[in-house]
């Protein structure tokens, strides 16, 4: 059987991998944190756009039109949450209407459909809290929303099921060949060896690639900070809701997230430091007040978190995607925005040339779908009532504020691919990411964790390394 | 001349006290009584009611909150603490009930404030 | 479904104290639904004495002055269910609610007393920057950690805000060996009590640094400092004052929002100012039967408030149950002239009352001031004020002279005056 090893457990590899499990192959993901989607997956802005933004005739372009075309299908296979909302890109200068209508032009040549011209009245109709000084809108019917790492998650879990095996806390910090075979180390001094290796490493793609490869390329991190708006705003954008480029720069998008909050963002400013994950007070004030611009009426005051996300920005300008001068070893690099939208086609093209590569034979049995863990909070009553009668853990509610129970936390931290942190248990369940942040729930996550995983409860994390508590206090046992 | 700002309740008095004379001791500023005794005592011997926990063996929480039966003087607080660091005390605890008898010789116990079941 | 006269959401001082009081004004068809595992609420991890001076005029702590109120409710053999999460509660008072034992409870309440309190204001809500690591948290949480879960949620500690909880885990976490650095507060004001700014910080020499806040926080996992500067008048920081305080642990004490959200659901209205509902003298929201108190109605300074509030709702409540409504003829009471807010919003024209407190809070530290109730344009009421601020509650107490005079108008002020 042949070895496959994939670098990063972000939505690329994890997409990579699930759709490799098709075939007959040993398939192993390397993920240097102690989870999947931790790197740009996780915070971006979640859209899976429509695709009149790439160029025509890049790899941008293509995988965009491509992988926009399969989230109805994935998003109802691999159950996580994706809703078709449509987006306006939004101009507020007369004398700029035509670089709304090149936007449009660029969309149909791309393959677009859906694409609409309209009038800043037209626009308020559909949105009536953009600004005023709208003029004028493209209006792009099939742009929708995803939960990011959800997805990731979903992927992962799905992956793991069709025997892909997940190793965390692999920083690799070696690749060579040995014979025909790849022999990758990562820092802990664990070994791998591989027929083909897979560079799924986000903003660390360069690094893994020109260990390997004559060819350096250069993945610059560029960070978009964010800020979200409590629940009580939801009604503020049904749709996605874009600037168009303008002399005043790239502007900020304000859209509804899948969960029913109100996301506004990003920034964009290239930092040094490839794990600079903070947020900033001039981003986070120049989000503020670009979002303003669309949206006035959004109230800062209803913020309830904010953060900021690494975009893996190939200085090449498209995404890097094909097996690189060295036998055997493939890059999946420069993988920013459209790649979420890119990522379920990235996902098959790939598989689909390692398994040339490879001369793989599909196997039998490959499970297509993946149930996720069952949302007490979306459920009717009688679902409720029928849920706790089987399992009475979904009759406790541990985040009062996004209604998430015990059994789903239960059920987070025991499935394939589970939570072993507190922001594990977040992402996979929605414990505290309601309007308490956490306040009153995460010491009883904390709890649960401790339990299910039979570690004591200091030594419960928030995230790597992020220890929450320094151990016990006074004489106890 | 000295300024207190009186913690007997929340209005928080600003009292000025004059210690110039230690048997004549003047306190102004206060709006009852209790601020010129505050005022008084904080001059010549500060005293406080001292809370925190102790460790509960077996019990429905870990922990059980204590405080101490009367002010002790606050230069006395954190030698008062520390009795408190290796104890562990059998539940069921019940509130009122003694958890250090006799704090430093001070005549004022760590008693229990919470009551504590054992564990289900 | 379950029929159920009185439904008393949240089992804390708020609930505990509208139990009991609705039971001694007749009603016996009771049940309380407290989410967690006791009985209490938040004063179960106020483990600091300072309660309970106005109602039992002695100084209990927070465990002790619950105990006193759950005495009283299990005497009077109230029904309660613990570690029970109300779902929803519908305009038409159908109280849905969840546990381990009974799965979904649906009751039919005739009233319903919303008392679930208030949270903590989250980091996101202003907007601090930096990273997203361990090691902050709401005051709140960290007092939970500490005293009883016990377990240290940090050793060298920053606290952003000056409110109560901040000052009471200052002293809390350097009782428990912790060094407190400082404590940063954005206004040129506390608004947590005087006694505590005493009582916790300088007895142990903490500093209050006044106009600051936290304008980064660093740390890869863990945080490993903050970073503190000045506020100029309109509170946007001075980054050149800009300074590095290591530390692995920010607290966050920055304020309490009510938890309107299920009374809102119902469609009760909300007051932009305090948060939770608009009641009348009865404390009855604009849904009719459905009544709010304690800190889901407004912050309160002391829990012998909320206790006093809660008891006149649990009252209300009861005689409601069983008289029915009032006539909708109302005199609105509203704050102006550095008054925020005043509770409760309206007065029932033909309630019939021998007394009324009207509570407060205002915009501003004020000193030599009088408060001053103006009806309809006309001076009807003042109190002399040496000092007021937004930290403690202010009130007025009206005679049932004073009362049937505020009947007989339409619109009553309450506001500050030279």
């Amino acid at each position: 059987m042949k070895d496959i090893i994939i670098i990063g457990g972000g939505i690329i590899g994890c997409a990579v991998a699930r759709e490799l499990c098709r075939y007959q192959a040993k398939v192993t993901l390397l993920e240097r944190r102690s989870d999947v989607s931790q790197g740009t997956t996780k915070a971006n802005s979640g859209i899976v756009h429509a695709g009149f933004d790439a160029k025509p005739n890049t790899l941008k372009a293509k995988f965009n039109l491509l992988g926009n075309a399969m989230f109805d299908e994935l998003a109802k296979k691999l159950d996580f949450p994706f809703k078709r909302n449509g987006a306006l890109v939004l101009c507020f200068d007369k004398d700029e209407l035509g670089g709304l209508k090149d936007l449009y032009d660029r969309g149909i040549s791309n393959g677009v459909e859906g694409l609409e011209l309209l009038d800043g009245e037209k626009a308020r109709e559909l949105e009536p809290n953009i600004s005023d000084k709208v003029v004028g809108a493209l209006y792009a019917k099939t742009s929708g929303i995803v939960s990011p790492y959800e997805m990731c998650i979903a992927y992962a879990e799905n992956a793991a099921v069709n025997g892909c095996q997940f190793l965390f806390k692999k920083e690799v910090c070696s690749i060579s060949k040995d014979k025909d075979k790849w022999k990758v180390r990562a820092s802990d001094g664990s070994s791998y060896t591989a027929d083909v290796v897979i560079n799924c490493a986000g903003v660390h793609a360069d690094d893994i690639n020109n260990m390997v490869c004559k060819e350096k390329i250069e993945i610059v991190a560029r960070k978009g900070e964010y800020m979200l708006y409590d629940k009580s705003c939801t009604n503020l954008a049904k749709r996605t809701i874009f600037q168009m480029p303008s002399k005043m720069g790239k502007g900020v998008l304000v859209a509804p997230t899948t969960h029913g909050n109100i996301i506004t963002g990003p920034t964009a400013s290239d930092v040094e430091d490839k794990e600079g994950l903070y947020t900033t007070y001039d981003g986070l004030g120049e989000v503020y007040s670009k979002s303003l611009v669309s949206v006035p009426c959004l109230n800062k005051r209803l913020v309830i978190t904010q953060f900021s996300g690494l975009r893996a920005h190939s200085v090449s300008g498209d995404f890097i995607i094909g097996e690189s001068s060295q036998k055997g070893f493939y890059n999946v690099a420069g993988i920013e925005s459209p790649g979420l939208t890119s990522a379920p086609a990235i996902g098959v093209h790939v598989a689909t040339e390692v398994a040339n590569i490879l001369s793989l034979d599909k196997k039998d049995g490959f499970v297509e779908t993946r149930k996720g863990i069952p949302h007490f909070a979306t459920m009717s009553d009688e679902e409720r009532a029928e849920l706790i009668k089987n399992n009475p853990l979904y009759g406790k509610i541990i985040c009062k504020c996004e209604v998430v129970t015990e059994g789903e936390i239960v059920d987070a931290i025991n499935r394939p691919v589970g939570a072993k942190d507190v922001d594990g248990v977040k992402l996979r369940t929605r414990a505290g990411m309601g309007k308490c942040q956490s306040g009153f729930c995460m010491e009883r996550v904390m709890d649960i964790l401790a339990r299910e995983r039979g570690i004591a409860f200091d030594e419960v994390e928030k995230c790597d390394g992020g220890k929450i508590v320094f151990g016990k206090a006074k004489g106890r046992k | 001349m000295k300024e207190l700002i009186c913690i007997c309740c929340p209005m928080g008095c600003h009292l000025q006290v004059d210690d110039s004379d230690k048997k004549n001791i003047i306190v102004t500023g206060n709006t009852c009584p209790r601020g010129a005794k505050y005022a008084k005592d904080e001059v010549t011997c500060p005293k406080r009611v001292v809370t925190s926990v102790a460790a509960v063996d077996g019990g429905e929480i870990n922990m059980v909150s204590v405080k101490t039966s009367d002010s002790i003087p606050k230069d006395k607080m954190f030698d008062a603490l520390k009795l408190l660091d290796n104890i562990s005390v059998p539940a069921p605890v019940e509130i009122g009930q003694v958890i250090v008898k006799d704090v430093l010789g001070l005549g004022v116990d760590f008693v229990a404030t919470k009551s504590v079941s054992k564990q289900r | 479904m379950i029929n159920k006269n009185l439904v008393i959401i949240g089992g804390g001082p708020a609930g505990l104290a509208a139990a009991k009081s609705a039971y001694d004004a007749g009603e016996r068809d009771i049940v309380i639904l407290e989410r967690q595992s006791e009985l209490g609420g938040i004063l179960n991890q106020c483990i600091h004495n300072g309660f309970g001076l106005h109602t039992f005029k002695e100084e209990l702590t927070g465990p002790e002055y619950a105990q006193r109120y759950i005495v009283e409710v299990q005497k009077r053999n109230i029904e309660y269910k613990l570690d029970t999460t109300v779902l929803s509660i519908s305009n038409d008072k159908i109280v849905t609610a969840v546990n381990e034992a009974d799965g979904l409870i649906k009751y039919a309440a005739k009233a319903i007393i919303v008392a679930c309190g208030c949270r903590e204001r989250p980091r996101g809500g202003i907007n601090v920057a930096g990273s997203r690591c361990a090691g902050i948290f709401s005051a709140g949480t960290a007092q939970k950690l500490i005293n009883i879960d016990g377990y240290m949620p940090g050793k060298e500690v920053v606290i952003l805000g000056s409110g109560d909880i901040g000052l009471i885990m200052a002293r809390r976490m350097t009782f428990e060996g912790a060094k407190v650095k400082a404590v940063v507060e954005l206004m040129p004001y506390s608004s947590g009590l005087n006694r505590n700014i005493v009582q916790c910080l300088k007895d142990f020499d903490i500093p209050l640094l006044f106009s600051h806040t936290v304008v980064d926080i660093k740390g890869e996992g863990r945080v490993s400092s903050v970073v503190i500067a000045q506020v100029d008048e309109r509170l946007n920081p001075i980054m050149s004052t800009a300074q590095e305080i290591k530390c692995d642990t920010l607290l966050l004490s920055i304020g309490l929002v009510p938890e309107k959200e299920l009374a809102e659901k119902a469609g009760v209205k909300v007051s932009p100012i305090t948060g939770g509902a608009i009641v009348d003298e009865s404390m009855m929201t604009s849904v009719e039967g459905i009544f709010e108190c304690g800190n889901v109605l407004h912050v309160h300074d002391l829990v012998d408030f909320v206790s006093k509030e809660s008891e006149d709702a649990g009252a209300s409540a009861a005689k409601y149950i069983k008289d029915g409504a009032k006539s909708e003829a109302k005199v609105s009471i509203v704050g102006a002239d550095g008054v925020r807010y005043v509770v409760p919003h309206y007065l029932s024209k033909t309630a019939s009352l021998d007394k009324l407190q009207l509570k407060m809070r205002v915009a501003n530290v004020f000193k030599n001031k009088r408060l001053v109730a103006v009806l309809d344009g006309e001076e009807i009421l003042s109190k002399k004020k040496q000092i007021v601020t937004p930290g403690e509650m202010e009130s007025i107490i009206l005679t049932a002279e004073q009362i049937k005079k505020i009947q007989s108008g339409e619109k009553l002020t309450l506001c500050l005056k030279d």
